[in-house]
């Protein structure tokens, strides 16, 4: 109980949102199919709302760098973004999506966004993960919806979905079974968050903010020095954090009998102040999630070919800097997919282009790929779903909006 | 926001718990009444007491307290409970199926099951003033679980023998029933205490140890500046000689119980404070605590902790003379002296104090609705540097912000924060917790560091750790 982030992959079954205890060991075991395909879905939340122009920046288009002081990439030199397509580059923390991206295993999708067009963090990731046209209309996810769709003792379906984290993320939870793992312990706070409590202590309460900012450097320092005693306890929102909770995903799901389809979210996107360049926070997250990629690769490799990981975020961010070396809140960003089964090697974009005109509310880079069609895309030729029912109850109201087919396989 | 609401927001964080989701709003006015009413209800036990034991139950599992072939029957059960438990374990991982918990010693069991039902009267609580009361007097009563595992067995049977039936009651009622107390005797080693004058000191010649006596001087009522010398300490312990627990090696006698043994008692009249107290065997000490309880500096010692506790870290002179008078004038009734407290409130409108780290966790469980888990609240109050019944020593855990406002502390709470905002469902959004349950007692400034937020988690961390939450 009082362990730290330990990884207990025996320890499997507790159970999330979802109610009763289930544990998939005492699941019926069904023979695999014949034909041999067992495929695999991890969805990836990024909190915060990732800025989709950084992580894959348009080095192509003249308006990029004009936009951009002081976060833009170079495409030769120091910090040089690293060669997709020749428009589209990808940021140099990211090797191994790059190397993914090279042998055909992971595919981008740009300027792409739910139907979500306002900017509130708690509402976008609402719609991002129920699937739903507006906020607050169910407890379920998407994700979640579908599995329940399945088949009853279809493997996938048997297995139950694993939801990471304490509280797994809404895209996982609804009717059918969720397993849950968490890292145990206290999870560092991480920088953003600390920002944001220093910056309503500082008016206020200049004792506390002290105190807490002494506390934070020494933590670090603790951290830097390797001090045992003082072993950081990581949080979703830094590499380590990102890393403890992939690899207790990716270890669980590689289980001959463990869960086919997992759910996790990794935090702290919200790059509002000092976002960084080819260094700096963003770029240090950006390396996490490139990380989670090998994770998932190195622990699946026996079934990596039957493996899709979607990356997804609830909105993007402002194409212009903001007044502070930052990003605001904008509309559309990057999905990544990755993965054995992925049919990759390609930047997927109808690219609405920077322009001063080209801008949604002359600020954010407009959508012009509907999220939801990705999705709906990897549902039917990953996991075999029909088109009707993912229009109606697992991404209601998108009769009109077909599946994006040909991502998988 | 209206004067009133201002001072009803300021009673309930000062002597409550914090506000609790999914409460009417309603029920948050008017809070002295509900603070009366709490006075009026005395000492009553919350549901689920009488599933747990009493001290003399819960000492009995300790080998100690166990006649020896009850002991060597106890040994038994535990070796093969253990063994049970090992190969339940082993043949589960063998299945590749989730291993069954390990064996608990029955000590852990209790504790775990007492801090349980604290933590759950603190979530049930509608302001939380008795809660409140009963942390403060444990705490000045404090006992320590690091002592061993008699003291894990009795801490929370303690508080709720000695502590809860007299937290709206008298003063002295409640010293004589924590000196007393199986626990506080045990903890303080008046237990092995003899006389050396008497029946038992000369025959075994042992003796006395004043370790009891000096803490109850010091710290139970006069307070170190009380005006006490080391003879009056010593003078106290041989008084209170003959106050013990018997166990296996002693005489006959209820084993775990509080026993006055006449054997061992100090013969002879003890003069304390300039008071000389004729021999009256157990009826000795009681006078003398008796006479402790209503002196003067007592008083003062106590006015001065509930100002420092409830009002400010350095409170007025004015009010801890105030209080003073009313715990004086009505002979230690401490209701008199807790609404002398309140009626002072208004005078001091800003929340000035830092919550103690319990009180953080326990109004962000109940901020956010989720239910208490006893482990992690134990887990998570060791973190935060105050582990529950286990203070680092019998002057209890202090009380100014200093303790609490450290850098290491405060970056726990926000580690804390962020964990419970991880795991409360996402489902309810932050901003609307605030409404439900600060509504507008907050700053323009905290709602809008919660509306910003990247995340409902963080929103909700953010709320947590706001001045608002933080101050009572």
């Amino acid at each position: 109980m009082l362990c730290e982030d330990e990884i207990h992959p025996s320890r499997r079954a507790i159970l999330g949102a979802a109610g009763a205890l289930f544990a998939w060991s005492f699941a019926p075991r069904y023979a695999f199919a014949a034909s041999g395909r067992d495929p695999r879905l991890v969805v990836v939340v990024l909190r915060g709302a990732l800025d989709g122009l950084a992580a894959v920046p348009p080095v192509g288009d003249p308006a990029y760098v004009p936009l951009r002081p002081g976060l833009a990439l170079p495409t030769s030199g120091d910090g040089a973004a690293l060669p997709l397509d020749g428009f589209f580059g990808l940021h140099p923390a990211m090797p191994n999506l790059a190397r993914l991206y090279r042998t055909k295993q992971a595919a981008i999708v740009h300027a792409t966004a739910t139907g979500y067009r306002e900017r509130s963090h708690f509402d976008g990731q609402d719609v991002l993960e129920s699937g739903q046209p507006r906020p607050g209309l169910t407890q379920s996810g998407w994700l979640n919806r579908a599995i329940a769709l399945l088949p009853p003792g279809e493997r996938i379906a048997a297995r139950g979905a694993l939801g990471i984290g304490a509280i797994a993320p809404l895209v996982v939870r609804g009717p059918a079974p969720v397993l849950g793992w968490a890292p145990q312990g206290l999870q560092q706070a991480d920088d953003d968050v600390a920002r944001r409590v220093l910056q309503l202590y500082d008016e206020r309460e200049p004792r506390l903010a002290a105190a807490l900012r002494q506390g934070l450097d020494t933590s670090r320092m603790a951290t830097a020095s390797g001090l045992g005693a003082l072993r950081p306890r990581s949080s979703p929102a830094d590499p380590e954090g990102m890393a403890l909770i992939a690899t207790g995903a990716a270890k669980l799901m590689a289980a001959p009998d463990g869960p086919r389809v997992a759910a996790l979210a990794l935090e702290g996107w919200d790059t509002h102040v000092n976002a960084g360049g080819a260094t700096g926070q963003l770029a240090t997250r950006l390396g996490g999630l490139d990380r989670v990629f090998a994770i998932f690769e190195e622990e699946l490799k026996p079934v990596w070919r039957d493996t899709v990981v979607v990356v997804m975020t609830e909105f993007g961010r402002t194409a212009r800097v903001n007044g502070t070396i930052g990003t605001d809140h904008g509309t559309a960003t990057v999905a990544f997919l990755a993965g054995g089964a992925v049919n990759g090697g390609r930047v997927i974009a109808d690219w609405p282009g920077l322009g001063a005109n080209r801008l949604f509310e002359g600020r954010d880079l407009a959508a012009t790929t509907d999220l939801r069609a990705v999705l709906k895309g990897v549902l039917v030729d990953h996991l075999g779903l029909d088109a009707r029912p993912l229009a109606e109850t697992i991404f209601p109201g998108t009769l009109a909006l077909a599946p994006m087919r040909g991502l998988v396989g | 926001m209206a004067a009133r609401d201002r001072l009803d927001a300021v009673l309930a964080g000062r002597f409550g718990l914090g506000p609790r989701l999914g409460d009417d709003p309603a029920a948050r006015r008017d809070v002295a009444s509900a603070l009366e009413r709490e006075m009026a209800r005395g000492g009553q036990l919350p549901p689920g007491a009488g599933a747990l034991p009493t001290s003399a139950a819960a000492l009995a599992l300790n080998g100690e307290f166990q006649p020896e072939e009850r002991r060597l029957a106890a040994r038994q059960e535990r070796e093969t409970a253990e063994k049970a438990a090992a190969d339940a374990m082993e043949a589960a991982r063998r299945a590749g199926q989730r291993p069954p918990p390990g064996y608990q010693p029955p000590a852990s069991r209790i504790f775990r099951d007492e801090v349980a039902f604290r933590l759950r009267a603190a979530m049930e609580a509608e302001i939380g003033f008795t809660e409140r009361l009963v942390w403060f007097w444990s705490n000045h009563f404090a006992v320590a679980v690091a002592k061993g595992e008699q003291l894990r067995l009795t801490a929370g049977a303690f508080e709720r023998e000695a502590i809860r039936p007299h937290v709206h009651g008298s003063f002295r009622a409640m010293l004589k029933a924590v000196e007393q107390h199986p626990a506080m005797l045990i903890y303080l080693d008046n237990r092995q205490s003899v006389g050396p004058a008497s029946r038992a000191g000369q025959r075994r010649g042992r003796g006395l140890n004043e370790n009891l006596a000096r803490e109850l001087l010091e710290l139970h009522t006069l307070g170190v500046d009380g005006g006490y010398s080391q003879a009056d300490v010593t003078s106290l312990a041989r008084a209170i000689t003959g106050w013990t627990v018997p166990g296996r090696f002693d005489e006959d006698a209820e084993l775990g119980a509080f026993f006055f043994n006449a054997n061992r008692h100090e013969p002879g009249p003890k003069t304390v404070l300039g008071r000389t107290y004729p021999d009256a065997g157990r009826a000795q000490g009681e006078a003398i605590l008796d006479d402790l309880a209503r002196h003067p500096a007592t008083a003062r010692h106590i006015a001065t902790k509930l100002a420092r506790h409830f009002i400010a870290d350095d409170p007025p002179a004015e009010l801890v003379a105030a209080l003073a008078r009313a715990f004086a004038r009505s002979d230690g009734d401490l209701p008199t002296v807790y609404r002398a407290l309140i009626a002072a409130s208004p005078s001091h409108p800003e929340p000035r104090k830092l919550r103690p780290s319990l009180e953080f966790a326990v109004a962000a469980l109940r901020m956010t609705g989720r239910p208490v888990d006893p482990g992690q609240a134990l887990f998570v109050t060791q973190l935060l540097g105050q582990p529950i019944w286990n203070p680092p020593g019998p002057n209890g855990f202090p009380d100014t912000d200093a303790q609490w406002a450290t850098p290491d502390g405060l970056k726990v709470r926000l580690e804390t924060a962020m964990t419970f905002a991880r795991q409360t469902p996402g489902a309810a959004n932050p901003l609307a917790i605030l409404d439900a349950t600060l509504g507008s007692a907050c700053s323009p400034a905290t709602r809008q560091a919660v509306a910003r937020a990247e995340s409902r988690a963080q929103g909700l961390a953010i709320l947590l750790m706001s001045p608002e939450v933080q101050r009572r």
